[in-house]
């Protein structure tokens, strides 16, 4: 495929930046190069809990090139008594060398600055810090749900409904289970990395983040700057997946380059990004099903328990992921957590919705295997006509046309529910699906679009590409909105003097700059009289978003898709490997089809990771994870992804001027429930505790 | 990263002179393992002496109709070779299991039997390890050891080999040969690895100073009739949570020659010398494989969370031996 620059939206386009980056071009925040740049290397704390007696700075002064070492005794003031952009606290790790505690193992206790990055690690690493221990406590599961406390967060922590002890007791079936993933940690490719100076007065960051404008706020408000004072760029990102707001890495640059009053920059090695750049928590899960003996949901109940940090509340809203998909009388859902000794943990792809629905779409399966009703018609039977807690309508909601469209092409009819039949040699075949949702959100976001006087257009929103090729996508917006072809649209993005915008997250970046970007390009179009002459600085014209947005109706508003997988179980070793996977997506109208579906292979194939692979092990002696990089940390590898094919029903949503509903996230969910459920039909033994790994298949294939 | 010299070493002697027993300084093969304990601080030797264009390249065949292999033959090139695919197949896929392509093309063969455990305590300069740091602790045995030894561990290590390769060699009875200042040497494979004991931070029965200059393939006729299996966390890019190395000659329904090596379960690439005893002469059927693999494995000692691998064995040597005498057989 060549790089196609005719036709716009719905039609494939490679990444406009796609030939900088394979030739290198494209420059990444850790490889910009400033003169006179001296580079900073964090220190983390190797307790998990305790205080910072002393630090041996002076050793390490005396080391080659060493120009300072920052520490709770001398780093500069930052204020952390603010709620960001996102309307939350920012992340307790941004309050860097503020007082000697220490929350957690890996907590950055010192910053070592040096003229090379070689001599800032040695001596980072030779730097002495002696800690006054006191115990801790790492240990999550189920049995810490008595000293855990719900916390609203984006959503309700609790909500409940109608007479669920009743409701359960009228019930002809109950599906009674617990459910468990693991603590998994987001590692993009390119590490966290920034580089900061003070250029005319100005504060200037070069970073890797999700959204310039955010860090640009946090680092103003930190530092008590004015924000005009503050500009962060950010033009090419390495993946981020949540993990790439605020963290310890910009505050320390910025620290250094304000002590030394010169360019600093501070990268984060893969084993720092495992305690500073956030975690999804790991949740234990308890789903009880109550129906009649046809199927139908009399009784709902969702309870989830996360870890967090004892410095923040961050609340992994795993039962919340429930409150939209079925239909039952009584309905409760409540996401708790638990204060621990561990570092704090953040959103990450799909939070909430991923485990929540590992355990919600096992259940169903659970409940279709015990009504003996097929678990596609078992989720039919209990579709709600609006939204099951809410009661508000639905912003379109065309999960059964995935369901209808994925089992034909899966060639779901006439399955054998009976587990443990299907036998190919050592393998024993099974398939599975399960249903995924995310919800559909927009927020207030500028843009501007210039008509240039050689008859191109510049296009200037604060986007983040974070590797989804949003950039790609709003050329494609912004060409249809002008009607001229897309070679024509140049877009300038990653950049917080741009203007306020949406960050890349909750799956609501394209959406949310699409809206705007097409309201500026439209009204250029307007204004644009055929064949006026255009003055030497252009024609433009700005929106803002903030109105239409506030003007939204209330409603129900998600993105659904239906998951299948076929897997293979060797059960004399407990190896599993998936041997096909299809999603069907109804995730509003999609924009570069090419890019799209590589975000929807990619939310599967980190699905069938989350299934088989990942998890973080919490070493309770010492508070730290257990091999903390990506040779400990499994990932899929190729060979676990076999072929992956994601598509989509029509599914414009007619309340957004482009369409779009938002495909960040819906990919993963649902993915590791449609293997876990196949895995079932496999073997007959229900996992209920992630990842699926052989040990847990061997053990379990014994007792069965 | 502490600072190191460099030197390039062009002839075995050269290599050994060069090293001159100093205990701050190693040799360097492809490095794909000894560079990446040296940025995480495990290692930090103070000179590296690069072996890599020492002309031990080469497989080439001894008098005794065996197979002597360079200890600079990347593994590549190893798993690539006719005539060990043809003599020694389960050498070849053991190494194809091992690794990605990348790794490898540059990883050779004198460095992987020297390749260091990849327990997440060893590798973590923070953590107590008594391979690291002797005398400091294991905290696996009271942590996380679901990857860890069943056999011939003890209370101070209870880490695992990684390699592959080294298991197929032990069952076709390798032997390891070096150089040092004094002369050159040999040691059978199964040899080269010390018991745990006390003294896990003391790996191999190797001189001070010596060079891995090659290892030593015996012409055995059941090798061609081989097979290596590895279970693993994920299909690629994962060391074994238990692989077995298997050869077989069965004649009239009877095993005449049996050949049985474990990875991923102990210290060392393990020998199932007493299962090969047990099976030698016994009818070739899944009922003796079985008690074949349980006798070698009364001497396993899991932990509360790998006793898994002991059931893993036991099926991994009843699937491959099964499929051995299948194929005969036919």
């Amino acid at each position: 495929m060549t790089t196609a620059t005719k036709g716009g939206a719905g039609t494939a386009h490679t990444r406009v930046e796609g030939r900088d980056k394979v030739t290198g071009a494209a420059r990444y925040a850790g490889e910009i190069p400033f003169a006179d740049l001296a580079h900073g290397w964090l220190v983390l704390s190797t307790v998990a809990r305790g205080r910072v007696r002393a630090l041996d700075a002076e050793a390490v002064l005396a080391m080659p090139g060493v120009l300072t070492v920052l520490h709770h005794g001398n780093a500069p003031r930052v204020d952390t008594g603010f709620t960001g952009m996102m309307g939350v606290p920012p992340d307790p790790s941004t309050g860097l060398f503020q007082h000697d505690r220490v929350p957690h193992m890996g907590w950055p206790v010192a910053l070592v600055v040096a003229e090379t990055s070689e001599q800032a690690r040695e001596a980072a690493e030779a730097l002495v810090v002696h800690y006054e221990r006191e115990p801790h406590d790492v240990a999550f599961s189920a049995r810490r749900e008595s000293e855990a406390y719900p916390l609203d967060g984006h959503v309700p922590a609790v909500m409940e409904k109608g007479d669920l002890e009743a409701e359960l007791a009228a019930s002809a079936v109950v599906v009674d289970a617990e459910y468990t993933t693991p603590e998994e940690h987001h590692n993009p490719m390119e590490p966290h990395a920034a580089a900061a100076r003070w250029e005319g007065g100005r504060l200037e960051v070069v970073d890797s983040n999700q959204g310039t404008g955010w860090v640009a706020g946090e680092l103003a408000h930190l530092f008590s700057l004015d924000p005009a004072s503050v500009r962060v760029r950010s033009e090419h990102v390495g993946g981020g997946f949540g993990s790439k707001g605020t963290r310890a890495h910009q505050v320390a640059a910025v620290m250094a380059a304000t002590v030394l009053q010169r360019p600093v920059r501070v990268v984060l090695t893969r084993r720092q990004m495992f305690s500073l750049a956030g975690h999804r928590s790991p949740t234990a899960q308890r789903v009880r099903l109550g129906a009649d003996a046809n199927g139908r949901l009399r009784a709902l109940e969702h309870r989830s328990l996360n870890q967090t940090s004892t410095v923040h509340d961050f609340v992994e809203p795993s039962a919340a992921a429930s409150r939209s998909m079925y239909a039952a009388d009584a309905h409760h859902t409540a996401s708790r957590l638990v204060k621990l000794d561990v570092p704090t943990p953040t959103w990450m792809r799909a939070p909430g919705e991923a485990p929540g629905s590992f355990a919600l779409e096992s259940a169903l399966d659970e409940l279709a295997e015990r009504c003996g009703v097929d678990p596609i018609d078992l989720r039919i039977r209990n579709e709600p006509a609006v939204g099951p807690v809410s009661g508000l309508p639905f912003g379109g909601r065309n999960l059964v046309a995935c369901f209808r469209e994925g089992a034909r092409r899966f060639g779901w009819a006439g399955r054998d529910p009976r587990p443990g039949l299907r036998r190919e040699g050592r393998w024993l075949l099974g398939t599975g699906m399960a249903a995924a949702s995310f919800p559909v959100m927009a927020m207030p976001s500028t843009a501007s679009v210039t008509a240039e006087t050689d008859g191109t257009f510049t296009v200037r929103i604060n986007a983040a590409d974070i590797g989804t090729g949003a950039r790609t996508a709003l050329t494609l917006v912004a060409a249809d909105a002008l009607e001229v072809p897309a070679d024509r649209v140049r877009v300038r993005i990653g950049d917080s003097d741009l203007g306020p915008a949406m960050i890349a997250g909750g799956s609501a970046g394209t959406r949310s700059w699409g809206w705007a970007v097409t309201e500026a390009a439209e009204e250029l179009r307007r204004s644009l009289a055929p064949g006026a002459d255009i003055p030497p600085e252009g024609v433009t014209v700005r929106s803002d978003t903030s109105r239409a947005l506030g003007a939204l109706a209330q409603k129900e508003r998600h993105s659904f898709g239906a998951q299948f997988a076929e897997v293979a179980v060797d059960p004399a070793t407990g190896e599993v490997r998936v041997r096909r996977m299809l999603g069907i997506f109804a995730a509003g109208r999609i924009v570069n089809p090419l890019t799209a579906r590589s975000q929807l292979v990619g939310g599967m194939a980190w699905g069938i990771s989350m299934a088989l692979h990942e998890e973080a092990v919490r070493d309770r002696a010492s508070g730290g994870l257990y091999g903390a990089d990506l040779a400990g940390y499994h990932v899929a590898a190729h060979a676990d992804v076999p072929h992956i094919e994601a598509d989509w029903v029509d599914d414009r949503d007619p309340d957004d001027p482009v369409g779009i509903k938002g495909i960040g996230e819906v990919g993963i969910v649902g993915a590791a429930a449609a293997v876990a459920n196949a895995v079932w039909h496999a073997t007959g033994v229900r996992h209920r505790d992630l990842p699926i790994r052989p040990d847990r298949v061997l053990l379990a294939g014994a007792d069965a | 990263m502490r600072e190191f010299g460099y030197q390039r070493a062009y002839d075995v002697s050269g290599a050994v002179a060069l090293l001159d027993g100093d205990r701050e300084a190693r040799f360097l093969g492809g490095g794909t393992n000894l560079v990446d304990l040296m940025k995480t601080g495990v290692e930090r030797p103070a000179r590296l002496v690069d072996v890599t264009e020492l002309p031990l390249n080469r497989v080439e065949e001894t008098a005794d109709g065996g197979l002597r292999i360079g200890a600079t033959v990347t593994n590549s090139d190893l798993a690539a070779h006719p005539e060990i695919r043809r003599r020694y197949p389960a050498l070849t896929q053991a190494v194809l299991a091992g690794a990605s392509g990348q790794l490898r093309n540059m990883a050779t063969v004198g460095g992987n039997l020297l390749q260091r455990t990849r327990c997440g305590y060893f590798t973590d300069v923070n953590s107590p390890c008594n391979k690291r740091v002797p005398g400091s602790g294991c905290p696996a045995i009271e942590g996380e050891h679901h990857n860890h030894a069943v056999l011939g561990a003890s209370d101070h290590c209870v880490a695992t080999h990684p390699s592959d390769m080294g298991v197929a060699l032990a069952a076709f009875d390798a032997r390891v040969s070096y150089e040092t200042a004094a002369g050159p040497g040999e040691l059978p494979l199964t040899d080269l690895y010390l018991p745990v004991g006390e003294t896990p931070h003391l790996e191999t029965a190797l001189p001070p100073g010596a060079l891995i200059t090659g290892v030593t393939l015996p012409a055995t006729a059941t090798a061609a009739h081989s097979r290596y299996r590895k279970v693993r966390e994920r299909a690629s890019y994962a060391f074994a949570i238990g692989s077995v190395a298997a050869a077989l000659d069965v004649r009239d329904g009877h095993v005449h020659d049996v050949r049985l090596a474990f990875g991923a379960v102990a210290s060392r690439p393990w020998r199932a010398r007493t299962a090969e005893r047990v099976l030698t002469g016994a009818p070739a059927d899944a009922g003796n494989f079985a008690a074949a693999a349980d006798a070698e494995l009364t001497a396993a000692r899991p932990l509360p969370h790998n006793g898994y691998k002991v059931t893993l064995m036991r099926n991994l040597v009843v699937a491959v031996l099964s499929e051995l005498a299948e194929e005969a057989a036919r």
